[in-house]
């Protein structure tokens, strides 16, 4: 077995550029879970509506890729708007009903025949940005990275993910260190306190909600640009699973949490997977074959959650004092 | 009981009945209503709170004291009624609205924030904070000395309510009585005209609850208006300037300390109809 190449190929995703796109989406649900207490279990649609605001309005209305962006800050706007308006006043198990089911009521339409016009149904769309690409800086070659190889296009799509996961999380650490962060804090502990003190509850979780789901698609922005393919079925209801359990291994509520989170879990669950296939293909696990493996890594994950859950509830980065006073 | 506390000389000719006039009053309640299903939680057709004062509303359990407190601060929507608190009418405002008018209230199970210090309880009091708006949040000198002024004023509360020690500490490691020193001083940031006490001393050991008290009463002397809920007949005595009695929902009795302690109307709500017959009678 060649440990070496597992070993590059884990951290290779640790870093890569679908890691970044996770990591903004988990800065925005850290904005909604982990800040403000909303439990959004949607942050997928999020995703999508950013993903796809790129994809359709290249492809479909052969509009720049910049006017794309807009359109898909713009779509994450609308959509937690109307999420959050018949959601945010009532108690947080309502808005978690609502997102988990607009998620997937998004992926199911966005995948119908009735919308392949617009949004190529099943088949998605491909090739949108080229725009981006025609920015790259980098002449086509190989750049390495110690012991890792990367092509000019990914090696761009990672510095701008990257990038922009830098800018979100200095944009967090500068609200959640302001008045502004205080409010959206003392609503996670107890709106009614809040309320009190002449606090507008409502409209902060809204402003949080729309944050947290502009951020959420940028993430879906990166994902389809880095595969310059926009596919319903890649923007599952587990991909926002994955986005609570890094969030939670990183440590929720804290800036840094969901990067380091998703850094953390694309190097353990690929790690995993390349450990898994190298160890079917030397016939050491011969009850395996190489399609069980992405059930396994479902599995795993859940596993993973669970003993976070039991043994550090707070994360690497979290406190353990807070935990302890989360006693609602 | 502190038994040397003068009593403000405003309530001088008030009648000790019902729904009666104040001179100055601050709050001024009108056939106010709520229901749960079949029950008339609050039905309260006149009240007036008078400006300076400290006024103690009581009653027995379920007498519906905390759903009163909770319609006039917006907690709760009424079924009817109309109250204004300082000239501005104030009938089914949002709660947040309310305490900006500057009518803040507390809580009877302490809301402190839990995973915020001390310090950051006391400053999100403070009102109109530049910081609050999302874009002015991300430019720190647009709000930087405000802050630092809030800091002071709420460093100089916490040393009043001797809690400047615990500052930097996490809300949710005080014990039940300095939570509600802080749930108290923290409703001062807002710097109201008026605090709505629900059980400030629930919970609060014996030798905290003088230093209560005591804090109650200087904000009355600093010419705050105060209004309290509570069970506890001996505390509400000794401090009270006027005292309102609930029962069912209904205003029964109003008066000095002197005069509700001898009321009637007030034994019989307190300890039933039947408190002086026989053992027996009560059984049947």
């Amino acid at each position: 077995m060649d440990f070496a190449s597992i070993l590059t190929t884990a951290l290779a995703a640790g870093i890569g550029p679908v890691a970044a796109a996770y990591a903004l989406a988990a800065i925005g649900l850290n904005i909604h879970f982990g800040y403000t207490g909303l439990l959004n279990f949607g942050q997928v649609g999020f995703m999508l509506v950013g993903g796809y605001g790129i994809a359709i309005s290249v492809s479909i209305l052969g509009w720049p890729m910049w006017v794309g962006v807009l359109l898909g800050i713009a779509c994450a706007i609308v959509l937690a708007l109307i999420l959050g308006f018949p959601t945010l006043r009532l108690r947080s198990d309502y808005l978690a009903i609502a997102t988990i089911a607009a998620g997937e009521i998004l992926r199911l339409f966005y995948m119908s025949s009735y919308a392949e016009p617009v949004t190529g149904g099943v088949y998605g769309l491909q090739q949108f940005a080229g725009d981006f690409y025609d920015l790259n800086p980098f002449p086509p070659d190989r750049y390495e990275l110690g012991p890792l190889s990367f092509g000019a296009p990914e090696l761009w799509i990672m510095i701008v993910g990257w990038g922009l996961v830098a800018l979100a999380a200095v944009l967090v650490y500068l609200l959640i260190h302001s008045p502004w962060g205080r409010i959206i804090r003392s609503i996670r502990e107890d709106e009614e306190a809040a309320r009190s003190l002449g606090k507008n509850v409502y409209w902060y979780k809204m402003q949080a909600l729309v944050l947290g789901g502009v951020l959420g698609a940028f993430g879906g922005m990166v994902m389809v640009v880095n595969t310059q393919s926009a596919s319903a079925n890649s923007f599952d209801p587990v991909v926002t699973f994955f986005l609570y359990t890094l969030l939670v291994l990183g440590g929720a509520g804290r800036v840094f949490g969901p990067i380091l989170g998703s850094v953390l879990f694309w190097f353990i669950v690929v790690g995993f997977d390349a450990l898994l296939r190298s160890m079917i293909a030397n016939g050491i696990l011969p009850f395996l074959e190489s399609g069980d493996i992405g059930a396994i890594r479902l599995s795993i994950v859940g596993l993973g959650l669970l003993l976070l859950m039991v043994y550090r509830p707070q994360g690497i980065l979290g406190r353990r004092e807070e935990m302890v006073l989360d006693a609602r | 009981m502190p038994d040397d506390v003068k009593t403000t000389s405003a309530f001088d000719g008030v009648v000790a009945e019902p729904g009666v006039a104040k001179p100055d009053p601050i709050m001024v309640a009108d056939n106010v209503t709520r229901r749960f299903g079949g029950l008339h939680a609050v039905n309260v057709d006149h009240l007036e709170v008078q400006r300076g004062a400290i006024t103690a509303l009581i009653g027995p359990n379920g007498a519906g004291k905390t759903t009163f407190f909770n319609l006039l601060t917006g907690f709760d929507r009424a079924g009817s009624g109309k109250w204004t608190f300082d000239g501005d009418d104030m009938s089914h405002m949002p709660a947040y609205r309310v305490a900006r008018h500057g009518m803040v209230r507390t809580f009877q199970l302490t809301k402190a924030l839990a995973r915020l210090t001390v310090l950051e309880n006391m400053l999100l009091g403070a009102t109109e904070q530049r910081g609050e708006r999302m874009f002015n949040a991300l430019i720190r000198p647009l709000w930087g000395g405000q802050e630092q002024a809030n800091r002071v004023r709420a460093e100089e509360l916490l040393d009043r309510f001797k809690l400047i020690h615990l500052k930097d500490a996490y809300a949710g490691t005080l014990s039940g009585g300095q939570r509600k020193l802080l749930e108290m001083a923290r409703g001062l940031m807002v710097q109201p005209k008026m605090i709505m006490l629900d059980e400030p001393m629930a919970g609060v050991n014996p030798a905290l609850v003088q230093s209560l008290l005591q804090h109650i009463i200087d904000l009355r002397d600093e010419g705050m208006t105060v209004c309290f809920v509570e069970h506890d007949m001996d505390m509400v005595m000794g401090i009270s300037d006027w005292i309102v009695v609930l029962a069912e929902g209904e205003i029964i009795a109003e008066g000095r300390p002197s005069e509700i302690g001898a009321n009637r109307a007030v034994i019989d709500a307190y300890l039933g109809k039947e408190h002086g017959t026989a053992p027996s009678e009560e059984a049947s």
